[in-house]
């Protein structure tokens, strides 16, 4: 008989182990998959995961890398403050969308003059953008106790109207005769946000995903705010006895965690998409939330996910081009990480015991 | 900087070069918005692109990806497209423009075609179709089915093409039948069926017994099957599994003739950049079947004004016709110009609500 044990202590070493056996097990149960389709598996496998970062287009797809994951990491970081505290913040899309339109907007406000300090002021308009609307689900959860996941969800939808709205009206390229979607920033010097070296997918995004990094390992490790926040997480009671103001920390991780995501919105918008269109947004805000926990909401942790996230994404791409995979199967392929994930994260906390139960 | 950019282009080039020699093969990529199993835009298109593996054979190698969202991520299979050997790219959405235009300048051996957009370049060609024509015809069959004389029209995104197909629909619908209303919803998708099915239920609770769609899904089709009284089209597809009722008729996205002329043009290396913009006659908008839910006279009525429309007779936007807010637009006799139809950004008189800005 097989049954689980809780561990006294969650194994530390299970814990650094799980990422990896999750993504071997995604390997091998996403090569059946693979197989099942007719594909050769080791040959889909090896699409997905070499080809980006060894195969002889390497010198593109690396740099995509960059750009792909780069964004996933700056709105993770944010979100795995708040997840520590048990702060869930699930409208990062939201704030995503809104830190692009505002930061875009100041970019297009000021064409066409051309000044070093357009891209700042857009750098802070989105930070602002993004933080605001976290504020919304952040205000009513201290003030009424609405719940924040509830809230910060729909207000992704309410996002989106407003992005619709934005590219038809407000921010539409008066010379794109009359078809929705903004002048494209890329065009437009002062509010370029390029490479940092040319054709290595180093924007400033990347940049402000790796200082989040940085940022949020110091202040987990080394600062007050961060201990409250872990507190919290691991016992609100304790916390609470400690002096630790649940208001302001509800203040402080959704504002971060919005701010982040208006930051990542806005370096999106003026460098890779280039233009504010309808459907600007592609699940950065949502799919951040995997990442987050992939990372095991440790920043180091975050950043490596980020990037195995963006690995799966650009070579399932290649793996639909060259083997004709479906995109489902992809899809399907990166729903297993997640959930291979869950599933071993039961051994950080259980031990099996084979055998018979003791009578207490 | 500079260095580094040309380096970086340099390189492009040679993986280019080495990818095109490998084989002799002419390599055609898609790159498509929805899933292949969409049942509407997407699935026309990779019929086109199985219509050019039909034609030649083992010359030519097909490659596709699927639901690619527009943007950076489309930007990114293009260039993999082109870097793995491609000769001929197919962007079939309209979000695609600026991607295209960026990749196709980094590799100038490399041809594109954008559809629905408006930017060119000396390798890029745009093509659409003048699904307007086919609007004509379904409006003049919907004015005639519809009891409620409420016409339902599910809108995609309110972009010129979208505009073209309604103000289309609802003047030849008006022309057969004077009192007919239409009540337009915006999904703001072209494939969601869980929206599509929403907005098709809203459009049918409020009295309307004939919905046209302009997005891809077969969901509508289902959810007026469900309401048992309400008139559809197919979109894009025939979505014939649907018929004899509700479906009665639909729009058929034909790409390919279109897309094995292209690909002959770059295997024959005449390939040049140009603008398409074909419809009834030429066969990329086809008329799916006219069912037998649909009275004989009205089936010939709106089979007459396809002929005409095809031999050029007859112009779907052809005045007197009025914008919305009553100010002049064509003259009795006069036809819309295509600069004019390209940016259609108004309704006709008689058209209520807005537009969304």
């Amino acid at each position: 008989m097989v049954r689980l044990e809780k561990r006294a202590e969650p194994s530390r070493a299970w814990s650094m182990a799980t990422p990896v056996v999750a993504v071997l097990a995604t390997m091998i149960a996403g090569g059946l998959l693979f197989a099942a389709l007719g594909k050769d598996p080791v040959e889909a496998i090896r699409t997905i995961f070499w080809e980006p970062l060894f195969g002889e287009f390497s010198f593109y797809y690396r740099p995509q890398l960059v750009v792909k994951g780069a964004p996933l990491v700056l709105i993770a970081i944010g979100l795995s403050l708040g997840f520590k505290a048990g702060i869930w913040n699930i409208g990062a899309e939201g704030q995503y969308i809104i830190g692009a339109l505002t930061g875009a907007g100041v970019g297009l406000a000021f064409y066409p003059m051309e000044s070093v300090v357009i891209f700042p002021l857009m750098v802070l308009a989105g930070a602002l953008g993004g933080w605001a609307w976290a504020m919304i689900p952040a205000v009513l959860k201290t003030r009424f106790g609405t719940n924040e996941i509830l809230v910060s969800l729909m207000l992704v939808y309410v996002a989106e109207q407003l992005l619709a709205s934005m590219s038809l009206g407000l921010l539409k390229n008066p010379e794109g005769y009359g078809f929705p979607g903004s002048r494209n920033l890329q065009q437009y010097a002062s509010a370029h946000n390029g490479d940092l070296i040319a054709g290595s997918g180093l924007h400033w995004g990347a940049a402000a995903a790796l200082i989040a990094v940085i940022f949020a390992y110091v202040l987990l490790n080394r600062h007050m705010t961060g201990f409250h926040i872990r507190l919290t997480g691991d016992a609100p009671r304790a916390a609470r006895f400690a002096g630790v103001s649940p208001t302001r920390l509800v203040l402080f991780c959704m504002g971060v965690s919005g701010a982040l995501a208006g930051l990542a919105g806005l370096f999106e918008v003026s460098g890779p998409a280039g233009v504010v269109s309808i459907d600007f947004n592609v699940g950065y805000g949502f799919t951040a939330i995997i990442v987050a926990f992939l990372g095991r909401l440790h920043p180091v942790g975050i950043l490596l996910a980020g990037a195995l996230m963006a690995l799966t994404y650009i070579g399932g791409d290649i793996a639909q081009s060259n083997l004709g995979l479906p995109s489902a199967a992809i899809q399907v392929f990166q729903g297993m990480l997640l959930f291979f994930l869950l599933a071993f994260d039961v051994l950080t906390n259980f031990r099996i015991r084979l055998g018979a139960s003791e009578v207490a | 900087m500079k260095i580094t950019a040309l380096l970086a282009s340099a390189a492009m080039a040679l993986g280019l070069a080495s990818a095109a020699v490998a084989d002799d093969k002419t390599k055609v990529g898609f790159v498509y918005v929805g899933p292949v199993g969409d049942g509407g835009w997407t699935y026309e298109h990779d019929q086109g692109r199985l219509a050019v593996e039909e034609a030649f054979g083992d010359k030519v190698e097909t490659v596709y990806v699927e639901s690619v969202a527009e943007g950076p991520d489309s930007e990114r299979v293009m260039t993999q497209m082109a870097l793995e050997g491609a000769d001929l790219i197919f962007t079939t959405s309209f979000g695609y423009m600026d991607p295209t235009i960026n990749v196709a300048k980094k590799f100038p051996n490399v041809k594109f075609e954008h559809a629905t957009g408006y930017k060119r370049a000396d390798n890029v060609s745009t093509y659409s179709a003048r699904f307007y024509e086919g609007r004509a015809v379904q409006g003049t069959i919907a004015g005639h089915m519809t009891k409620s004389n409420v016409i339902g029209y599910i809108g995609s995104f309110p972009i010129p093409e979208v505009i073209r197909g309604i103000n289309a629909a609802y003047i030849h619908a008006k022309k057969v039948n004077p009192d007919v209303e239409f009540k337009i919803v915006w999904a703001f998708t072209w494939f969601d069926p869980a929206k599509e099915a929403d907005a098709a239920k809203v459009l049918i609770e409020q009295g309307a017994d004939v919905i046209l769609q302009h997005t891809d899904s077969t969901a509508p089709q289902a959810a007026a099957q469900a309401a048992g009284n309400v008139v559809t089209f197919g979109q894009a597809s025939d979505m014939a599994e649907y018929g004899p009722f509700p479906r009665v008729s639909s729009i058929i996205d034909n790409w390919a003739p279109y897309y094995i002329a292209r690909t002959k043009a770059v295997m024959d290396g005449t390939w040049t950049s140009v603008d398409t913009w074909d419809g009834i006659a030429p066969g990329m908008v086809g008329i799916g079947e006219i069912s037998d839910a649909v009275p004989a006279e009205v089936k010939a009525e709106a089979l007459a004004l396809k002929e005409a429309i095809a031999s050029g007779e007859y112009h779907p936007f052809t005045g007197p016709l009025k914008k919305q807010d009553g100010s002049d637009w064509l003259a009795a006799g006069a036809v819309a110009d295509d600069g004019t139809l390209a940016g259609m950004n108004f309704f006709v008189e008689g058209l209520t609500g807005d537009i969304p800005q």
